[in-house]
């Protein structure tokens, strides 16, 4: 087990050297939330109304956090395939380490690029008016969920990158999935308007779950408050789900389901790959 | 009680849906030794390697290296092995140095030790000037000379090298030779696959001739080289009248009776010294007066050993089994 995070820092440190010695990655992670943020924030943010755009782009900012982690997964994803890709995996496989240290030194250096971005990303929405309502430590709660949670979801996406080979199918299948996914959630039309059969899925989404959280968190919750709703009625509407009634609890479960179905399968996954 | 061999592999099989990749692999390196695994291309040598290295289980079969259980104690094999397979395992994006001293903390090898060892086989591998220069922009045979470097770091008992020299230029190729002999002269058990008997005539105590995922032979270089024919001196004569002449003088050089074929005005010999025999040669033919079109010495190239051990040619294998 020692060697498990001996290892895994060994990796870890050698991803970050990459993403050092690769910079547009990391630019492209960064840039790209700024984007959402000024793009989604002025663009959706003026169909609220001419009072109610910073109240949407409050409302949001959960929303776009949520999604850039998420996508931030896809790089572990893409990084797994292109490793697989590589005879470097060959030699990592006949050395005396622990099966799980190239996942987890990929997964954990991921981490650290998601702390940058969401580092980014919040000094950005400060600059465009988003404010934390709700004290340091919410906020802590919000981001360190986040950050969880993205590590959870890395692990399927590592697991999809062991099985696909090919970074650029990692990235095009990523995008198929999770754009989908991270719209029809309560991200950036709040999930209680959706029409039908979208207002279930969001309601029950993993995405809408993190996003309510961070939102709560935030102190967010009330940005939006359509004229002649009370703040109560507002909440009873958002959280129309137990999803969202226990939105922490429930998003809690996804991290821990994910951990415990995709540690494991990658490290099968891995072990048994060959290299080309 | 004669040492356990540092490799051994017991009928190994591994089949690919339709191929039989190997079918069948037994071979031994005793300790300190250097086995060739000689074989055309598809012969079934990289996966040889990659069971005797951990990287795929095998379907029927048991191998020891080292001591350990290939299958029942991987890890333990992993310990003691070095591994410089057919496609350099470098990361491109870490410098030379970088890519030895992860290689050593993952031998776990404590950190000052680690970076001692990297810089110490950068030099060693005359690749002191590249160190700090991400491997990306390294030619091939830095690369090659990268990844086996990578194999040495924990100075393992037993090494494995898959074609370390296929694809490089001869230059390159020279370079490898050298380093692979001083290695070898270390007393590490080295296995060694290619498709050069050139190249396992130099390196190799003992060789093993694989074909269709079987050994076929097994024997040293001089026991092959004997089936095989051995190297030749071949002179092509201006005249054909002085035929006779050339055949006498060439006999004194070389080994037993010289052939003659009359239309191309050629003879040949079989020659044990190389290079001195082909200038003996020259001399003697200089002093006679016999003008020379051309001389040069024919060695016996991997198809003639397969024709030699196998009656057929390996090429004719290929395009059977391409087709
Ligand atoms: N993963 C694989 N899947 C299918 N066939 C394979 C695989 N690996 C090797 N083979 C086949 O097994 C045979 C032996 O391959 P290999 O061991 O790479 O030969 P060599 O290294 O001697 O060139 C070849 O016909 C090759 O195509
Ligand atoms: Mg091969």
């Amino acid at each position: 087990m020692s060697t498990f995070f001996a290892d895994g820092m060994t990796i870890a440190r050698r991803n970050l050297i990459k993403i050092k010695r690769v910079p547009d990655l990391l630019i492209f992670a960064t840039l790209q939330p700024i984007m959402f943020v000024l793009l989604f924030g002025f663009v959706f943010g003026s169909l609220a109304g001419d009072g109610d755009a910073a109240g949407y782009r409050e409302f949001m900012m959960a929303g776009i956090f949520a999604q850039t982690i998420i996508f931030g997964a896809t790089i572990t994803g893409a990084g797994m395939a292109e490793d697989m890709q590589k005879g470097v995996i060959d030699r990592f496989r006949t050395l005396p380490m622990h099966p799980g240290a190239v996942l987890f030194g990929r997964t954990l250096a991921d981490v650290a690029n998601n702390l940058l971005v969401l580092v980014v990303m919040s000094l950005t929405g400060l600059a465009v008016g988003w404010r934390l309502r709700d004290g340091a430590v919410n906020a802590l709660i919000a981001y360190g969920l986040m950050l969880l949670f993205a590590y959870a979801f890395s692990w399927v996406m590592a697991f999809i990158g062991l099985k696909v080979r090919a970074p650029e199918i990692v990235n095009n299948a990523a995008f198929m999935v999770i754009f989908p996914a991270t719209f029809i959630a309560d991200t950036f039309v709040p999930g209680r308007s959706l029409p039908g059969v979208l207002k279930t899925i969001s309601g029950w989404n993993p995405v809408s779950s993190i996003t309510l959280v961070a939102r709560e968190h935030f102190g967010n919750l009330f940005a939006l408050q359509p004229p002649g709703t009370s703040r109560g009625q507002l909440e009873a509407a958002t959280k129309y789900t137990w999803a969202l009634q226990h939105a922490e609890l429930y998003t809690l479960i996804w991290i821990v389901v994910m951990l415990a179905v995709f540690v494991p399968l990658s490290i099968r996954a891995y072990s048994r790959a060959v290299g080309k | 009680m004669s040492p356990q061999p540092a490799v051994i592999a017991d009928g190994l099989v591994k089949h690919y849906k339709t191929v039989k990749a190997i079918d069948g692999v037994s071979l031994e390196v005793p300790e300190g030794t250097v086995l060739g695994v000689l074989g055309p291309n598809g012969a079934g040598k990289t996966t040889t390697v990659r069971v005797l290295t951990t990287l795929i289980r095998p379907d029927a079969g048991h191998a020891f290296v080292a001591g350990a259980d290939v299958i029942k104690q991987p890890q333990e094999v992993r310990r003691r092995i070095g591994v410089s397979g057919q496609y350099a395992a470098v990361d491109e994006y870490l410098t030379g140095y970088e890519n030895l001293e992860m290689v050593g903390r993952l031998y776990h090898l404590p950190r000052r030790e680690a970076k001692a060892r990297a810089r110490e086989l950068l030099r060693q591998f005359r690749l002191e000037d590249a160190a700090d220069r991400p491997a990306k922009g390294y030619s091939g045979g830095m690369r090659r000379r990268l990844d086996l470097a990578g194999a040495l770091v924990a100075r393992p008992p037993v090494i494995f090298l898959d074609e370390p020299t296929t694809g490089l230029d001869p230059r390159s190729r020279g370079d490898m030779w050298e380093v692979i002999a001083d290695l070898v002269s270390g007393g590490t058990s080295v296995l060694l696959t290619t498709q050069y008997l050139e190249e396992a005539d130099r390196l190799a105590d003992d060789i093993v001739v694989v074909d269709h995922g079987t050994v076929i032979a097994h024997g040293t270089a001089d026991q092959l080289k004997d089936e095989v024919g051995g190297e030749r001196l071949e002179v092509t004569v201006a005249d054909g009248a002085r035929l006779d002449d050339a055949r006498r003088l060439l006999e004194r050089v070389g080994h037993g009776d010289a052939d003659i074929t009359e239309h191309t005005r050629r003879v040949s010999v079989a020659v044990r010294a190389g290079t001195r025999s082909l200038i003996e040669g020259v001399r003697l033919l200089d002093e006679a007066g016999v003008e020379v079109k051309d001389i040069g010495i024919r060695r016996p190239t991997l198809d003639d050993a397969f024709l030699a051990l196998t009656g057929h040619r390996a090429e004719d294998d290929e395009q059977e089994a391409a087709s």
